[in-house]
Protein backbone atom coordinates (compact mmCIF):
# COMPACT_ATOMS: atom_id res chain seq x y z
CA UNK A 1 0.00 0.00 0.00
CA UNK A 2 1.33 3.32 -1.00
CA UNK A 3 2.75 5.51 2.34
CA UNK A 4 0.17 8.52 3.10
CA UNK A 5 1.37 11.78 2.39
CA UNK A 6 0.81 12.74 5.84
CA UNK A 7 4.09 14.14 8.03
CA UNK A 8 3.33 11.64 10.98
CA UNK A 9 4.34 8.54 8.59
CA UNK A 10 6.60 9.98 6.63
CA UNK A 11 8.84 10.70 9.46
CA UNK A 12 8.89 7.10 9.59
CA UNK A 13 10.71 6.81 6.67
CA UNK A 14 14.40 7.05 5.37
CA UNK A 15 15.34 10.64 4.16
CA UNK A 16 17.45 9.82 1.19
CA UNK A 17 19.15 12.94 1.06
CA UNK A 18 21.18 13.21 4.34
CA UNK A 19 22.69 16.10 6.11
CA UNK A 20 26.55 17.36 5.77
CA UNK A 21 25.99 18.78 2.09
CA UNK A 22 27.30 21.56 1.47
CA UNK A 23 24.28 23.72 0.28
CA UNK A 24 24.06 27.40 2.27
CA UNK A 25 21.95 27.94 5.26
CA UNK A 26 18.64 28.38 4.45
CA UNK A 27 18.55 26.85 0.96
CA UNK A 28 15.51 25.85 -0.12
CA UNK A 29 16.94 23.38 -3.00
CA UNK A 30 17.18 20.27 -0.07
CA UNK A 31 14.40 20.80 1.16
CA UNK A 32 13.00 20.18 -2.36
CA UNK A 33 14.78 17.44 -3.19
CA UNK A 34 13.95 15.74 0.74
CA UNK A 35 9.66 16.37 -0.40
CA UNK A 36 10.41 14.74 -3.70
CA UNK A 37 12.53 11.71 -2.44
CA UNK A 38 9.73 11.64 0.36
CA UNK A 39 6.67 11.36 -2.09
CA UNK A 40 8.64 8.50 -4.18
CA UNK A 41 9.52 6.51 -0.60
CA UNK A 42 7.49 3.38 -1.87
CA UNK A 43 10.06 2.96 -4.58
CA UNK A 44 13.80 2.84 -5.39
CA UNK A 45 14.80 5.87 -7.39
CA UNK A 46 17.99 6.59 -9.51
CA UNK A 47 18.61 10.31 -9.81
CA UNK A 48 20.97 12.50 -11.79
CA UNK A 49 22.01 16.09 -11.41
CA UNK A 50 23.21 18.34 -14.25
CA UNK A 51 26.22 20.69 -13.01
CA UNK A 52 24.66 23.47 -10.16
CA UNK A 53 24.41 23.98 -6.61
CA UNK A 54 23.25 21.03 -5.99
CA UNK A 55 25.53 18.98 -7.73
CA UNK A 56 28.86 20.97 -6.39
CA UNK A 57 27.23 20.68 -2.77
CA UNK A 58 25.84 17.26 -2.67
CA UNK A 59 28.93 15.60 -3.78
CA UNK A 60 32.44 17.09 -2.95
CA UNK A 61 35.38 14.46 -2.46
CA UNK A 62 34.65 11.38 -1.91
CA UNK A 63 31.43 12.52 0.78
CA UNK A 64 28.13 12.24 -1.06
CA UNK A 65 24.88 13.18 0.81
CA UNK A 66 22.55 11.04 -1.44
CA UNK A 67 21.95 7.16 -0.31
CA UNK A 68 20.11 6.42 -3.82
CA UNK A 69 22.25 5.66 -6.99
CA UNK A 70 23.05 9.16 -8.62
CA UNK A 71 24.88 9.88 -11.59
CA UNK A 72 26.52 13.97 -12.46
CA UNK A 73 28.01 13.92 -16.16
CA UNK A 74 27.66 17.44 -17.26
CA UNK A 75 25.63 20.71 -17.18
CA UNK A 76 24.31 20.47 -20.57
CA UNK A 77 23.26 16.90 -20.48
CA UNK A 78 21.13 15.32 -17.31
CA UNK A 79 18.08 14.35 -19.00
CA UNK A 80 20.69 12.66 -22.04
CA UNK A 81 22.74 10.65 -19.43
CA UNK A 82 19.42 9.43 -17.48
CA UNK A 83 17.56 8.42 -20.35
CA UNK A 84 21.16 6.38 -21.31
CA UNK A 85 21.00 4.78 -17.50
CA UNK A 86 16.72 4.25 -18.10
CA UNK A 87 17.67 2.44 -21.71
CA UNK A 88 20.04 0.51 -19.70
CA UNK A 89 17.23 -0.83 -16.84
CA UNK A 90 14.81 -1.38 -19.65
CA UNK A 91 17.26 -3.94 -21.47
CA UNK A 92 18.26 -5.51 -18.36
CA UNK A 93 14.88 -6.08 -17.03
CA UNK A 94 14.29 -7.82 -20.60
CA UNK A 95 16.87 -9.60 -20.02
CA UNK A 96 15.33 -10.94 -16.78
CA UNK A 97 18.81 -9.65 -15.12
CA UNK A 98 16.12 -6.93 -12.67
CA UNK A 99 13.44 -7.50 -11.10
CA UNK A 100 12.60 -3.96 -9.58
CA UNK A 101 10.19 -1.27 -10.52
CA UNK A 102 12.96 1.27 -10.32
CA UNK A 103 11.75 5.18 -10.89
CA UNK A 104 14.17 7.86 -12.09
CA UNK A 105 14.68 11.68 -11.67
CA UNK A 106 16.17 13.78 -12.85
CA UNK A 107 16.94 16.54 -10.31
CA UNK A 108 18.33 20.11 -11.69
CA UNK A 109 18.82 23.54 -11.49
CA UNK A 110 17.02 26.44 -13.94
CA UNK A 111 20.64 26.91 -15.93
CA UNK A 112 20.95 23.30 -16.54
CA UNK A 113 17.17 23.04 -17.79
CA UNK A 114 15.98 26.85 -18.94
CA UNK A 115 19.19 27.03 -20.63
CA UNK A 116 22.30 24.72 -21.08
CA UNK A 117 20.63 21.42 -20.83
CA UNK A 118 17.59 22.59 -22.80
CA UNK A 119 18.49 20.90 -25.58
CA UNK A 120 19.00 17.31 -23.89
CA UNK A 121 15.35 17.45 -21.91
CA UNK A 122 14.08 18.41 -24.81
CA UNK A 123 15.26 15.34 -26.16
CA UNK A 124 14.63 12.74 -23.40
CA UNK A 125 10.71 14.31 -23.09
CA UNK A 126 10.45 13.81 -27.21
CA UNK A 127 11.69 10.35 -27.38
CA UNK A 128 9.32 9.30 -24.10
CA UNK A 129 11.64 8.11 -21.93
CA UNK A 130 10.37 6.86 -18.60
CA UNK A 131 11.17 9.24 -16.26
CA UNK A 132 10.66 12.67 -14.44
CA UNK A 133 12.87 15.31 -14.80
CA UNK A 134 12.65 18.03 -12.22
CA UNK A 135 14.19 21.68 -12.26
CA UNK A 136 14.37 23.36 -9.36
CA UNK A 137 14.39 27.01 -10.16
CA UNK A 138 16.15 29.67 -8.30
CA UNK A 139 16.16 32.12 -11.00
CA UNK A 140 19.89 32.50 -11.80
CA UNK A 141 23.08 30.30 -11.94
CA UNK A 142 23.55 30.61 -8.36
CA UNK A 143 26.64 28.27 -8.11
CA UNK A 144 28.84 30.49 -10.08
CA UNK A 145 27.89 33.37 -8.47
CA UNK A 146 24.20 34.74 -9.57
CA UNK A 147 24.63 35.29 -13.10
CA UNK A 148 21.32 35.56 -15.20
CA UNK A 149 19.81 32.36 -16.40
CA UNK A 150 16.63 32.25 -19.00
CA UNK A 151 14.76 31.73 -15.33
CA UNK A 152 15.52 35.27 -13.91
CA UNK A 153 12.94 37.58 -13.60
CA UNK A 154 12.47 40.88 -15.10
CA UNK A 155 13.92 43.60 -13.33
CA UNK A 156 16.23 41.08 -10.96
CA UNK A 157 19.46 42.75 -9.99
CA UNK A 158 22.48 39.74 -10.95
CA UNK A 159 25.86 40.24 -11.39
CA UNK A 160 25.38 40.08 -14.92
CA UNK A 161 22.77 42.42 -15.55
CA UNK A 162 23.37 44.65 -12.94
CA UNK A 163 20.68 46.98 -11.75
CA UNK A 164 22.01 50.97 -12.37
CA UNK A 165 21.75 53.75 -14.53
CA UNK A 166 22.56 52.10 -17.76
CA UNK A 167 19.50 49.01 -17.18
CA UNK A 168 17.48 48.50 -14.26
CA UNK A 169 18.13 44.42 -13.55
CA UNK A 170 17.54 42.09 -16.10
CA UNK A 171 15.60 44.04 -19.13
CA UNK A 172 14.23 40.54 -20.62
CA UNK A 173 11.27 38.51 -19.62
CA UNK A 174 11.61 34.92 -18.05
CA UNK A 175 10.97 32.01 -20.14
CA UNK A 176 7.76 30.50 -18.92
CA UNK A 177 9.33 26.68 -19.28
CA UNK A 178 6.67 25.10 -17.80
CA UNK A 179 4.24 25.95 -19.97
CA UNK A 180 7.42 24.88 -22.84
CA UNK A 181 6.86 21.75 -21.57
CA UNK A 182 3.44 21.15 -21.83
CA UNK A 183 3.41 21.73 -25.29
CA UNK A 184 5.89 19.00 -25.88
CA UNK A 185 2.20 17.05 -25.23
CA UNK A 186 3.90 15.03 -22.42
CA UNK A 187 1.66 13.12 -20.13
CA UNK A 188 2.24 14.75 -17.02
CA UNK A 189 3.31 18.78 -16.83
CA UNK A 190 3.41 20.46 -13.18
CA UNK A 191 4.45 23.61 -11.27
CA UNK A 192 5.04 23.19 -7.69
CA UNK A 193 6.41 25.28 -4.83
CA UNK A 194 7.51 23.64 -1.19
CA UNK A 195 5.35 26.29 0.99
CA UNK A 196 2.76 23.75 -0.74
CA UNK A 197 3.97 20.69 0.10
CA UNK A 198 1.25 18.11 -0.05
CA UNK A 199 0.12 19.48 -3.07
CA UNK A 200 4.25 19.41 -4.44
CA UNK A 201 4.40 15.50 -3.45
CA UNK A 202 0.80 14.69 -4.65
CA UNK A 203 2.36 16.57 -7.66
CA UNK A 204 5.39 14.07 -7.74
CA UNK A 205 3.86 10.80 -6.83
CA UNK A 206 1.03 11.47 -9.04
CA UNK A 207 4.25 11.91 -11.93
CA UNK A 208 6.61 9.04 -11.14
CA UNK A 209 3.20 7.17 -11.28
CA UNK A 210 2.15 7.75 -14.77
CA UNK A 211 4.47 5.88 -17.81
CA UNK A 212 6.30 8.03 -20.10
CA UNK A 213 8.38 11.53 -19.46
CA UNK A 214 7.58 13.90 -17.11
CA UNK A 215 8.06 17.23 -15.92
CA UNK A 216 7.73 19.19 -12.79
CA UNK A 217 8.78 22.98 -12.61
CA UNK A 218 9.47 23.48 -8.59
CA UNK A 219 10.07 27.48 -6.83
CA UNK A 220 13.13 27.09 -4.60
CA UNK A 221 14.33 30.38 -3.48
CA UNK A 222 17.79 31.05 -2.73
CA UNK A 223 18.56 33.81 -0.28
CA UNK A 224 22.25 34.46 -1.39
CA UNK A 225 21.21 35.45 -4.63
CA UNK A 226 18.00 37.02 -3.89
CA UNK A 227 19.50 39.40 -1.31
CA UNK A 228 17.39 38.32 1.49
CA UNK A 229 16.88 36.30 4.81
CA UNK A 230 18.42 33.13 5.31
CA UNK A 231 14.64 32.32 6.88
CA UNK A 232 12.81 33.09 4.28
CA UNK A 233 12.64 30.41 1.87
CA UNK A 234 9.32 28.62 2.53
CA UNK A 235 7.90 32.19 3.23
CA UNK A 236 9.02 33.56 -0.27
CA UNK A 237 7.73 30.91 -1.81
CA UNK A 238 4.23 30.99 -0.31
CA UNK A 239 4.29 34.71 -1.32
CA UNK A 240 5.12 33.53 -5.10
CA UNK A 241 2.27 31.53 -4.76
CA UNK A 242 -0.17 33.74 -3.54
CA UNK A 243 0.99 36.88 -5.98
CA UNK A 244 0.26 34.13 -8.46
CA UNK A 245 3.84 34.73 -9.56
CA UNK A 246 4.28 31.38 -9.37
CA UNK A 247 1.00 30.01 -10.18
CA UNK A 248 0.24 25.95 -8.91
CA UNK A 249 -1.02 23.99 -11.64
CA UNK A 250 -1.04 21.04 -13.37
CA UNK A 251 -0.92 19.67 -17.23
CA UNK A 252 -2.13 15.59 -17.23
CA UNK A 253 -2.36 14.85 -21.13
CA UNK A 254 -3.86 18.17 -22.44
CA UNK A 255 -6.13 18.91 -19.63
CA UNK A 256 -5.01 22.33 -17.23
CA UNK A 257 -6.02 22.47 -13.59
CA UNK A 258 -4.75 25.23 -11.40
CA UNK A 259 -4.46 23.42 -8.18
CA UNK A 260 -4.09 26.09 -6.06
CA UNK A 261 -6.27 29.24 -6.11
CA UNK A 262 -5.08 31.71 -3.67
CA UNK A 263 -8.41 33.53 -2.02
CA UNK A 264 -7.17 36.70 -2.24
CA UNK A 265 -4.30 37.55 -5.36
CA UNK A 266 -2.21 39.29 -3.29
CA UNK A 267 -0.34 42.62 -5.01
CA UNK A 268 3.26 41.61 -6.34
CA UNK A 269 5.07 44.33 -4.45
CA UNK A 270 4.77 42.30 -0.89
CA UNK A 271 6.67 39.40 -2.94
CA UNK A 272 9.39 42.13 -4.71
CA UNK A 273 9.85 44.07 -1.40
CA UNK A 274 11.43 41.16 0.81
CA UNK A 275 14.05 40.73 -1.89
CA UNK A 276 17.19 42.99 -2.06
CA UNK A 277 17.37 42.06 -5.86
CA UNK A 278 14.38 44.24 -6.47
CA UNK A 279 15.41 47.04 -4.25
CA UNK A 280 16.02 49.39 -7.57
CA UNK A 281 12.75 48.93 -7.95
CA UNK A 282 11.72 51.17 -5.32
CA UNK A 283 13.88 54.17 -5.85
CA UNK A 284 11.05 57.17 -7.14
CA UNK A 285 10.94 57.44 -10.78
CA UNK A 286 10.41 53.41 -11.30
CA UNK A 287 6.72 52.65 -9.86
CA UNK A 288 5.96 51.96 -13.60
CA UNK A 289 8.40 49.08 -13.31
CA UNK A 290 6.48 47.51 -10.85
CA UNK A 291 3.70 48.10 -12.23
CA UNK A 292 4.59 46.42 -15.54
CA UNK A 293 6.02 43.70 -13.93
CA UNK A 294 2.62 42.92 -12.36
CA UNK A 295 0.75 43.35 -15.55
CA UNK A 296 3.04 40.60 -16.90
CA UNK A 297 1.63 38.94 -13.55
CA UNK A 298 -2.31 39.50 -13.79
CA UNK A 299 -1.91 38.29 -17.77
CA UNK A 300 -0.88 35.35 -17.32
CA UNK A 301 -2.57 34.28 -14.25
CA UNK A 302 -5.61 35.52 -16.90
CA UNK A 303 -4.94 33.18 -19.35
CA UNK A 304 -4.00 30.23 -17.54
CA UNK A 305 -7.40 29.96 -15.45
CA UNK A 306 -9.14 30.51 -19.39
CA UNK A 307 -6.90 27.56 -20.51
CA UNK A 308 -8.20 25.73 -17.89
CA UNK A 309 -11.63 26.57 -18.32
CA UNK A 310 -11.08 25.59 -21.84
CA UNK A 311 -9.69 22.10 -21.18
CA UNK A 312 -11.16 20.94 -17.47
CA UNK A 313 -13.62 18.22 -18.55
CA UNK A 314 -17.62 19.74 -18.00
CA UNK A 315 -18.00 16.42 -15.45
CA UNK A 316 -15.07 17.60 -13.18
CA UNK A 317 -17.30 21.14 -12.70
CA UNK A 318 -14.86 23.98 -14.23
CA UNK A 319 -14.56 25.14 -10.51
CA UNK B 1 48.27 2.25 -24.68
CA UNK B 2 45.07 1.25 -22.17
CA UNK B 3 41.79 -0.09 -23.28
CA UNK B 4 38.78 1.39 -21.87
CA UNK B 5 38.62 -2.04 -19.90
CA UNK B 6 42.01 -1.23 -18.16
CA UNK B 7 40.72 2.29 -16.71
CA UNK B 8 39.99 1.92 -13.25
CA UNK B 9 36.72 4.10 -12.99
CA UNK B 10 37.20 7.62 -11.41
CA UNK B 11 34.91 9.50 -9.46
CA UNK B 12 32.65 7.03 -8.15
CA UNK B 13 31.34 7.21 -4.54
CA UNK B 14 30.07 3.90 -3.45
CA UNK B 15 29.61 4.88 0.49
CA UNK B 16 25.71 6.47 0.52
CA UNK B 17 25.11 8.99 2.87
CA UNK B 18 28.71 9.55 3.75
CA UNK B 19 28.06 13.54 3.62
CA UNK B 20 27.10 12.54 7.06
CA UNK B 21 30.97 12.43 8.32
CA UNK B 22 30.99 16.23 7.49
CA UNK B 23 29.14 18.08 10.93
CA UNK B 24 27.77 21.44 9.25
CA UNK B 25 27.07 22.68 12.73
CA UNK B 26 30.41 24.65 12.82
CA UNK B 27 29.14 26.99 10.22
CA UNK B 28 26.10 28.28 12.82
CA UNK B 29 27.33 32.11 13.16
CA UNK B 30 25.27 34.12 15.01
CA UNK B 31 21.89 31.80 15.89
CA UNK B 32 20.76 28.75 17.19
CA UNK B 33 17.19 27.51 17.49
CA UNK B 34 15.93 26.49 20.72
CA UNK B 35 12.94 23.99 21.12
CA UNK B 36 10.28 25.10 24.18
CA UNK B 37 8.72 21.76 24.17
CA UNK B 38 5.36 22.76 26.22
CA UNK B 39 4.73 24.76 23.04
CA UNK B 40 4.81 22.05 20.41
CA UNK B 41 1.67 20.85 19.00
CA UNK B 42 4.31 18.32 17.18
CA UNK B 43 2.92 19.24 13.33
CA UNK B 44 6.53 18.19 11.69
CA UNK B 45 6.49 21.11 9.86
CA UNK B 46 10.01 22.39 11.38
CA UNK B 47 11.60 18.07 10.38
CA UNK B 48 9.95 18.83 6.66
CA UNK B 49 11.59 22.27 6.10
CA UNK B 50 14.74 21.85 7.29
CA UNK B 51 17.18 22.02 4.62
CA UNK B 52 19.67 19.62 6.98
CA UNK B 53 17.53 17.37 8.74
CA UNK B 54 18.59 18.76 11.61
CA UNK B 55 15.08 18.23 13.64
CA UNK B 56 15.18 14.81 14.75
CA UNK B 57 11.37 12.90 14.89
CA UNK B 58 11.07 9.32 16.66
CA UNK B 59 7.60 7.48 16.61
CA UNK B 60 6.30 10.17 14.38
CA UNK B 61 6.74 12.51 17.81
CA UNK B 62 9.89 15.59 17.77
CA UNK B 63 12.63 15.46 19.50
CA UNK B 64 15.44 17.93 19.91
CA UNK B 65 17.95 19.24 17.93
CA UNK B 66 20.88 18.15 15.99
CA UNK B 67 23.14 20.68 16.11
CA UNK B 68 25.98 18.60 14.16
CA UNK B 69 24.34 19.83 11.38
CA UNK B 70 22.42 22.77 12.00
CA UNK B 71 23.44 25.84 10.26
CA UNK B 72 21.03 28.27 12.14
CA UNK B 73 19.22 29.24 9.11
CA UNK B 74 16.16 30.03 11.46
CA UNK B 75 13.35 28.42 8.64
CA UNK B 76 12.02 26.25 11.42
CA UNK B 77 11.42 29.08 13.58
CA UNK B 78 10.04 31.23 11.05
CA UNK B 79 7.40 28.76 10.03
CA UNK B 80 6.93 27.32 13.55
CA UNK B 81 2.94 27.83 14.19
CA UNK B 82 3.41 27.31 18.13
CA UNK B 83 0.48 27.28 20.38
CA UNK B 84 -1.76 29.71 20.46
CA UNK B 85 0.64 32.52 19.16
CA UNK B 86 3.32 31.44 21.13
CA UNK B 87 6.35 29.74 19.25
CA UNK B 88 7.70 26.44 19.72
CA UNK B 89 11.20 27.62 18.22
CA UNK B 90 13.04 30.45 18.97
CA UNK B 91 15.88 31.58 17.79
CA UNK B 92 19.10 32.59 20.27
CA UNK B 93 22.49 34.04 20.15
CA UNK B 94 24.86 31.52 19.00
CA UNK B 95 27.36 30.35 22.31
CA UNK B 96 30.81 29.06 21.09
Amino acid sequence: MATPLNLKELSKKEIRFTAGHRLCAGCAAPTVVKMILLAACDYPVIAASSTGCLEVSSCISTFTAWKIPWIHNAFENAAATLSGVQTMYKALKKQGKIDKDIKFIAICGDGGTYDIGFQSLSGAMERGHDMLYVCYDNGAYMNTGIQRSGATPTYADTTTCPAGAVIPGKPQQRKDLTRIMAVHGLPYVAQASPSHWPDLMKKVRKAIETPGPKFINIFTPCNRGWRSRTDDAIMLSRLAVETCFWPLYEVENGVTRVTVKPKEKKPIIDFLKAQGRFKHLFEPGREKMIEQIQDIIDKNWERLLKEEEMTLPKEEGNK
Amino acid sequence: MMGWKEIPPGMVILEPGSALKVKTGSWRAAYRPRWIEENCIQCLLCWLYCPDNSVKVKDGKREDFDFDYCKGCGICALECPGKKGNKAIVMEEEVK
